[in-house]
């Protein structure tokens, strides 16, 4: 934990953002003080101590697998940037 | 006074004896965004024309029947944009059904109206982050409204609508409630249901009411509450009635003062009121306690990896395929991911993403995500361990009353240092309510009163006492 400088380009690309070089260097330099902050946290002794993923204690639930009522294809695609013959349609993924 | 300006509670009592229809208050609510919400700009948009409607229907009969309700912008209301302050959602996106919070508020005989200004995705605490409107505090102009709930807060405040929904991740109902002179209240986790609600961090997302009184902020708890099969974290367990009890009064109580949150940091003045208040309560026979959160220090780091880690996952959804402004002409499905999620994302949402796909990335997930995990256990147990000793704790909602407009500097970890107060209560599930002080050089102050996991009553009846001894105050 002891180097604060995030490699901004390369976490932006697995996050699917592309980002200027101006962003870059401003975000760069931003994270850089949060990490310094977040440093903060390798003073806490947590040996023996479990995680909190949520605070609710109730289990995990899952549903029964039975189809209930969702939304209708038209009501999905409603909101769709393009569309065609009732699919979702987008650049293409394969080469024929 | 305006219909639009007064309580859910005395506007119920003219509706049911027949003294105003559900319609005159509709209309006055659109008469007084129409009129004066220009200046102050707490409304994205609103349906007049389907909020009138309803009006017309209204069941006086029900708890809520014909009282119109604001909602935060990122809660979907069915037939209605949901943009949450984004260019991502900004026109491209209309929400195909309703929010569980929403479809109760209906089922309580409420109309849902208008969609309220908010930081964009709730990531923010001044409002000033919505890529869409600048919204001013009403309270105190040329201050910011709060946020990330400034434009529920602001509608409130500004005698726009009688009450608004919120949601809460880091103290978004609580701290613009506090800088705004309005009660805001954040349930416990699981207590309201998350469906419907664009997820920011899952583990700490709550929806909830901000309105002008505590009994209103009961009557609307009551409303919102209780189990939905929609969503896995959601309790399972009874609702009480919140508004019921309300007047007992807080003697026999013991109140815990943390002496980590009297730090330095904190404005004299805010400190003082904070003081005065815990003064009047214990006057009113509270025992004060003074206890110790050992280890509120690291609640800011924690929650600065666990909120922007879930954020990070959470808004992978916004990708430019099924919902939303997708770039022009992409040559294939990275260019369409990485230049829609460029174009419509602000700065503080693409530095959050980021941030949180670093602690989430190969190598350092054990460091930063799953410490910041263990360490969230010991900040609950803080509380579990204080909630043996004490009913409840009073503590500031924020360090200063709200700063003026545009003084933010793009330094975001000393905005981040400011959530200090709030955000320990997500990250242990726990119920906080801010309710208004006296102000300090006439800019609202709140005092912050957390209670146990499902502790809402107790909660309630602590924010009454202290609202009906400011009433004699003022």
């Amino acid at each position: 934990m002891a180097d604060h400088a995030i490699d901004v380009r390369y976490v932006a690309n697995l996050a699917r953002i592309q980002l200027s070089d101006e962003e870059v260097e401003r975000y760069g330099a931003q994270l850089t003080s949060v990490m310094a902050h977040i440093e903060k946290l390798s003073e806490v002794d947590i040996e023996g101590v479990e995680p909190t993923y949520h605070s609710a204690t109730s289990e995990n639930r899952v549903r029964q697998d039975e189809p209930v009522e969702s939304l209708s294809p038209g009501a999905f695609l409603a909101n769709t940037p393009d569309q065609s013959q009732g699919q979702l349609r987008v650049p293409k993924v394969v080469d024929a | 006074m305006s219909l639009a300006s007064q309580s859910l509670c005395s506007l119920k009592r003219q509706l049911q004896s027949g003294e105003i229809s559900s319609r005159d208050i509709v209309e006055d609510v659109i008469d007084q965004i129409e009129s004066r919400d220009k200046s102050i700009g707490a409304f994205l948009s609103f349906d007049a024309k389907s909020a009138l409607e309803a009006a017309q229907h209204a069941d006086l009969s029900l708890p809520l029947g014909g009282l119109p309700i604001g909602i935060k912008d990122n809660i979907n209301v069915n037939g209605e944009p949901c943009t949450c302050g984004s260019k991502f959602l900004e026109n491209a996106f209309t929400a195909p059904y309703d929010a569980t919070a929403i479809q109760k508020l209906r089922q309580a005989g409420a109309i849902p109206f208008g969609r309220a200004n908010l930081d964009e995705f709730a990531m923010g605490s001044s409002t000033e982050n919505s890529a869409l409107q600048i919204t001013q505090n009403p309270s105190a102009p040329g201050h910011i409204p709060g946020g990330s709930s400034g434009g529920s807060a602001a509608a409130v405040a500004g005698n726009l609508i009688p009450a608004t929904l919120g949601s809460d991740t880091g103290g978004s109902i609580r701290q613009p409630a506090s800088h705004c002179g309005v009660v805001g209240l954040k349930p416990s986790y699981g207590r309201v249901s998350r469906y419907g609600l664009v997820a920011f961090g899952s583990s700490l997302d709550q929806i909830g009411p901000l309105t002008h009184t505590v009994e209103d902020s009961a009557l609307l708890l009551n409303a919102i509450a209780g189990f939905d099969p929609r969503d896995s974290t959601s309790l399972n367990e009874k609702v009480p009635d919140y508004a019921e009890g309300l007047d007992q009064g807080v003697a026999g109580l013991k109140l815990g003062l943390p002496k980590e949150y009297f730090t330095e940091g904190i404005d004299p003045g805010v400190r003082e009121r904070i003081e005065t208040a815990a003064k009047t309560l214990e006057a009113q026979g509270a025992e004060l306690v003074e206890i110790s959160l050992p280890h509120t220090e690291y609640a800011i780091a924690t929650y600065y990896i666990i909120a922007p880690a879930e954020a990070s996952s959470n808004l992978s959804r916004f990708d430019g395929v099924r919902y939303g402004n997708r770039s022009e002409n992409p040559q294939d499905m990275l260019e369409l991911y990485n230049q829609s999620r460029a174009k419509g994302f602000g700065s503080e949402v693409k530095r959050r993403i980021i941030l949180g796909t670093y602690v989430l990335s190969s190598g350092y997930y054990d460091a930063y995500y799953l410490r910041a995990q263990k360490v969230r256990t010991l900040i609950r147990q803080d509380f579990q361990n204080a909630f043996e000793k004490v009913d409840a704790i009073l503590t500031p909602v924020a360090p200063e009353p709200a700063p003026k407009m545009g003084s933010a500097t793009e330094d975001p970890l000393k905005h981040y240092l400011a959530d200090i107060f709030t955000l320990s209560a997500n990250l242990a599930g726990i119920c906080g309510i801010s309710v208004p002080l006296s102000p300090l050089n006439n800019l609202p102050v709140g005092l912050q009163i957390l209670g146990p996991h499902l502790g809402e009553k107790t909660i309630l009846r602590c924010a009454r006492s202290i609202e009906i001894a400011q009433t004699s105050v003022d």
